[in-house]
């Protein structure tokens, strides 16, 4: 018994027209959520690539930092750790002068700048080391805005970055941090983390996707300076090329994006 | 047979501990999950306005994909805005939208997690919204 030509036809051409009805019945669920999408919020701020300047002379107290220091950690329900200062979490903190600009010492200097406590963060560099050197991706350069990002989904808590950041900038969660969180004070609209994973800074981008500007620079009446460092008309601009500002570490390559006038 | 009293004295005790939670528990099964959706956010809402952000068939099976390509979306890709088929628009963020009507944790999402004994660990990070001792 041979099938002829036109039988063969009839049946190849009958089982593709069923096979298709078939498929498309099963995926009519799927297509339910394919017919969604995602988009960013019209409300965002958005820029090439932020960067803050740090204006030293308008930090003239301790309460300036602090209340800089306590908005950020705030928003971001950090942990407030003091028995082991290696286990200290910070993503806005203060520093000397010869901490933050090694290799800038001088005998002479005016005590004040000696002293002076000097406001840091993530400098979220052009050429992030910590970038370079994560294994899981779990901390990303965000390609829209240059924010080096921390998805806390996928760290491993491997700690790479911390040894590949120049700036001390990432904290690792040596224990559960919800402890340590002031539960009057905690944030419930912003997730706290989990023992063994890196964070920082990350430049408030939960607040940008509202249209807000970064918690510390809300909290600092005008002595951070927040804006989008390729739109020439844009504030950080301005006072770049009007004043003399410094950053941390440049010699290394990594392109802080943070600008200090001291 | 050598040793046989032990044998079959070994083999008793054997079948009674395989079998032991069988005739201690009878044929009960354990109750069936029944999550709840009453919460008093959303029994706020008008009646044809209660409605997750895909249909009840959808996010029953497929909640779990939902949420991880959403997570993807919006730490890694900064999309923060989710438009359904029907067109309507909802901020992504499990803490801020998905537990503001379900803010009954412990009988939406614990309910049928322990039956089916899955530990998804949203909540190591994420803050469980404070439901009301009952």
């Amino acid at each position: 018994m041979s099938v002829n030509r036109r039988d063969f036809l009839k049946i190849v051409s009958m089982s593709t027209i069923l096979s298709i009805g078939g498929v498309a019945s099963v995926s009519s669920l799927k297509n339910q959520a394919e017919a969604s999408q995602v988009s960013k919020s019209p409300a965002a701020l958005t820029a090439k690539r932020w960067a803050m300047v740090v204006d030293m002379s308008k930090f003239t107290s301790e309460a300036d930092y602090q209340r800089c220091i306590d908005a950020c950690h705030r928003a971001h329900n950090v942990p407030h750790i003091t028995d082991n200062p290696k286990h200290e979490i910070k993503w806005l903190w203060t520093e000397t002068f010869e901490h933050a600009f090694p290799g800038n010492e001088d005998a002479y200097r005016a005590e004040k700048f000696q002293e002076m406590p000097f406001l840091m963060l993530c400098n979220h560099c052009e050429n992030p080391p910590c970038v370079r050197v994560c294994p899981t991706q779990a901390t990303f350069k965000r390609k829209s805005d240059g924010i080096v990002m921390m998805d806390m989904h996928r760290c491993i808590g491997c700690r790479f970055c911390m040894a590949g950041c120049p700036y001390g900038a990432r904290s690792f969660n040596y224990k559960n941090p919800r402890p340590f969180i002031d539960q009057s004070k905690e944030n419930p609209e912003f997730p706290t983390r989990m023992k063994g994973v890196v964070e920082k800074c990350t430049l408030c981008y939960e607040r940008l996707a509202k249209g807000l500007q970064p918690a510390c620079v809300e909290a600092s009446n005008g002595a951070l300076i927040f804006g989008d460092i390729e739109d020439p008309k844009s504030e950080v601009r301005k006072i770049l090329s009007e004043r003399f500002t410094i950053r941390r570490k440049t010699e290394l390559g990594t392109g802080p994006s943070v600008y200090y006038i001291i | 047979m050598y040793n046989g009293g032990k044998i079959i004295i070994g083999l008793i005790i054997f079948v009674g501990l395989v079998t032991f939670p069988f005739i201690f528990h009878g044929d009960k099964a354990t109750a069936k999950p029944d999550p709840k959706v009453d919460t008093a956010e959303i029994l706020k809402l008008p009646e044809n306005e209660r409605k997750c952000v895909e249909s009840k068939e959808f996010m029953k099976r497929e909640h779990m994909k939902l949420l991880n390509e959403w997570r993807d979306q919006v730490v890694r890709d900064g999309d923060t805005i989710y438009t359904n088929a029907e067109g309507k628009t909802f901020t992504i963020s499990l803490q801020n939208t998905c537990m503001k009507c379900h803010s009954n944790k412990s009988k939406f999402c614990d309910e049928c997690h322990n039956y089916a004994a899955v530990k998804p660990y949203c909540w190591d990070c994420h803050i469980a919204p404070k439901e009301k001792q009952s």
